[in-house]
């Protein structure tokens, strides 16, 4: 195990957060564990089950930490959903998962986020193969502007696959439940497809590449209600072959599809005016909607705050 | 007409008396007018040059078109062989050298500028030089011109020097048009393609560069019109305004990239003073400027058109 320290974070992101050293440094040492945050599930999953194990994750946007915290234990084939309040930095969280952050100059990570025993912040990882086997599923339908074929076949095409195109993108398109709507029109483009169907072609194009894991954030937010339920069944027949996280705003949603949940809450520094995330309790869907252990998630589900 | 009524105290009121317009926007109104004048003044202005130099050149396009357009420099408007062949192979030359050297090169830039360099004070002080350079006056092109490419050549003025500083002159607004076009693609579209594992050259290749393309293309081929009218950069690295000898050699041939050469505006700018002492030279002029006007315009259309193909192609 490589624990990420400073000068790793530093290397990876270049000269420019060298001007941040110091003060990575320092937030670094007064990261500790709450007791709070480190509530989790009973069993321990371990070995093959074990998909992402996170301790002490903070997530900084330049000297300012977003989010803090996050200890969680990521099990395979389960979906596990990421609910708070806005500005909670669950998908701040979730986008450290896949390494997006890497994309926004001043995000940094500190803390462990283990996927399959490695640390994904290693200086020797490299982000793209990393997003190859963890895919994501963006808030907005994202289509590119290309053919309801080309789209699917994209990542298949940039990992170097020139061969059996089309049978990836028949059976991207089935799981993803698409392939009747879309069978016969494959070289139309994207872009006039429904919402929904831009959300199930945007889930087609990320499993085209066959990753273990799928990070969707918010994907039914911008979708009607009978999209939606089209979503959730889909990824309750997909989650036999992937581990699927998925952050929502929707308690009901959470509850209806996942195995657990993650209960992230943001405190606010009056002397700063800043918000902090920080995760309160990751327990079994059933348990965190019946039986919370930490007031402040009970108090969230029964929509007294947030 | 229902005469309805609204309110349910004391007298009743007509909705139409108050529902119908009342003139309340009038300032908008203004501001509207306001608009359309402005328009109307430049189409005016457009108009009228469009007109007098059809009427200008006329004589020369109605009665000897052929024998001016395959024509060269004389110093007398009353000889047959007066014509812009030369200006055309000098304007043509100088838009391949832009379309060669600072279209890539610009485009190139700023893919660099968006994607990779970093965001700090160094890349803001080359920005804003990169915007000033854009609004240096055209003449101290020229003068850069001069001193590199002529006076290094023992004063020779060539072909070469003006297409090479014409090209410099228009680098700078390549590399802004390029960089705004790159800038005005959507995140959401580079993050869906970082996250099926694209790297950054796919993303550049296959994302950022044909999103980009319509708004590179109409920057690049308005920077090319401009390159091709531009006279006063090339007065300096020494473009023949009097008179030029037929040379030997095909009209585009490249053999004269080191020969003494014209341009189209530098034509006009010529027979414009020269129609003091020779009033034909006038009418020259004035044809001059339209065959330059039909070739910009002639550009500017095809601009329009790629754009609306890329744009189509792009969804």
């Amino acid at each position: 195990m490589v624990n990420v320290t400073p000068s790793v974070q530093d290397a990876l992101k270049g000269t420019r957060v060298d001007e941040d050293a110091t003060t990575a440094t320092d937030d670094i040492a007064i990261t500790v564990p709450t007791a709070a945050a480190s509530s989790g599930p009973q069993d321990e999953p371990s070995g093959d089950d074990l998909v992402f194990d996170v301790s002490e994750l903070s997530v900084f946007y330049g000297d300012f930490r977003a989010v803090r915290d996050v200890n969680m234990k990521i099990r395979r084939n389960e979906i596990t959903a990421m609910i708070g309040p806005s500005g909670c930095g669950k998908s701040t969280v979730l986008r450290s998962f896949n390494r997006m952050n890497d994309l926004i100059p001043t995000a940094r990570v500190a803390g462990n986020l283990l996927y399959r025993g490695v640390d994904l912040y290693d200086e020797r990882v490299d982000p793209v193969e990393v997003r190859r086997r963890i895919g994501m599923v963006f808030q907005k339908p994202n289509p590119f502007p290309k053919s309801i074929y080309d789209n699917v076949a994209y990542g298949p095409r940039v990992a170097g696959r020139k061969k059996g195109l089309d049978e990836v993108v028949e059976s991207s398109l089935r799981k993803a439940a698409l392939w009747d709507e879309v069978k016969d029109r494959l070289q139309d483009s994207a872009i006039g497809l429904s919402g929904g169907q831009q959300q199930r072609l945007s889930i087609a194009r990320a499993i085209a590449v066959d990753p273990e894991v799928l990070l969707m954030d918010e994907p039914c937010s911008a979708l009607d209600p009978i999209a939606t339920a089209r979503i959730e069944e889909l990824m309750a027949e997909i989650k036999a072959e992937y581990t699927i996280l998925i952050v929502t705003h929707n308690m009901q949603q959470a509850a209806r599809v996942s195995d657990r949940t993650a209960f992230f809450s943001v405190e606010l520094d009056e002397a700063n005016d800043r918000r902090t995330g920080l995760l309160v309790e990751y327990t079994d869907t059933a348990k965190l909607f019946s039986n919370p252990d930490d007031q402040r998630t009970e108090n969230y589900i029964t929509g007294r705050f947030g | 007409m229902a005469m309805a009524t609204i309110g349910n105290n004391g007298a009743a009121r007509r909705v139409e008396d108050e529902i119908f317009k009342q003139g309340r926007d009038l300032r908008g109104a203004g501001f509207r007018m306001v608009l359309l004048a402005a328009l109307a003044v430049s189409t005016l202005i457009l108009i009228v040059l469009l007109v007098q130099v059809l009427t200008d050149g006329w004589p020369v396009i109605d009665e000897r078109f052929g024998d001016f357009w395959s024509g060269t420099l004389r110093s007398r408007s009353s000889d047959d062989a007066l014509g812009i062949s030369q200006g055309i192979a000098g304007s043509f030359w100088i838009a391949v050298f832009v379309a060669v050297l600072a279209f890539p090169i610009g485009i190139s830039a700023a893919v660099y500028l968006e994607e990779y360099a970093p965001r700090n004070w160094l890349t803001s002080v080359i920005d804003i030089a990169i915007r000033n350079l854009a609004g240096v006056p055209s003449v101290v092109y020229g003068l850069l011109g001069l001193f590199l490419f002529v006076k290094t050549r023992d004063g020779n003025s060539s072909l070469m020097a003006g297409g090479i500083t014409l090209a410099i002159l228009v680098l700078p607004i390549v590399v802004i048009t390029a960089a705004e076009a790159i800038r005005a693609v959507p995140s959401s579209l580079k993050e869906g393609a970082f996250g099926v594992g694209a790297t950054k050259w796919d993303v550049i290749r296959s994302q950022i560069l044909p999103f980009a393309a319509p708004g590179i293309l109409t920057g690049t081929l308005l920077s090319l019109s401009r390159a091709v009218g531009e006279a006063a950069p090339l007065i300096l690295v020494g473009a023949i305004t009097g008179r030029l000898a037929p040379r030997d050699g095909s009209f585009f041939g490249a053999d004269q990239f080191f020969d003494r050469f014209t341009a189209m505006p530098i034509v006009i700018v010529g027979w414009v003073q020269q129609s003091g002492r020779d009033e034909g030279f006038a009418a020259a002029a004035g044809a001059a400027i339209v065959v330059l006007l039909a070739f910009v315009i002639l550009m500017n259309s095809g601009a329009v058109l790629l754009r609306n193909y890329f744009e189509k192609k792009r969804g």
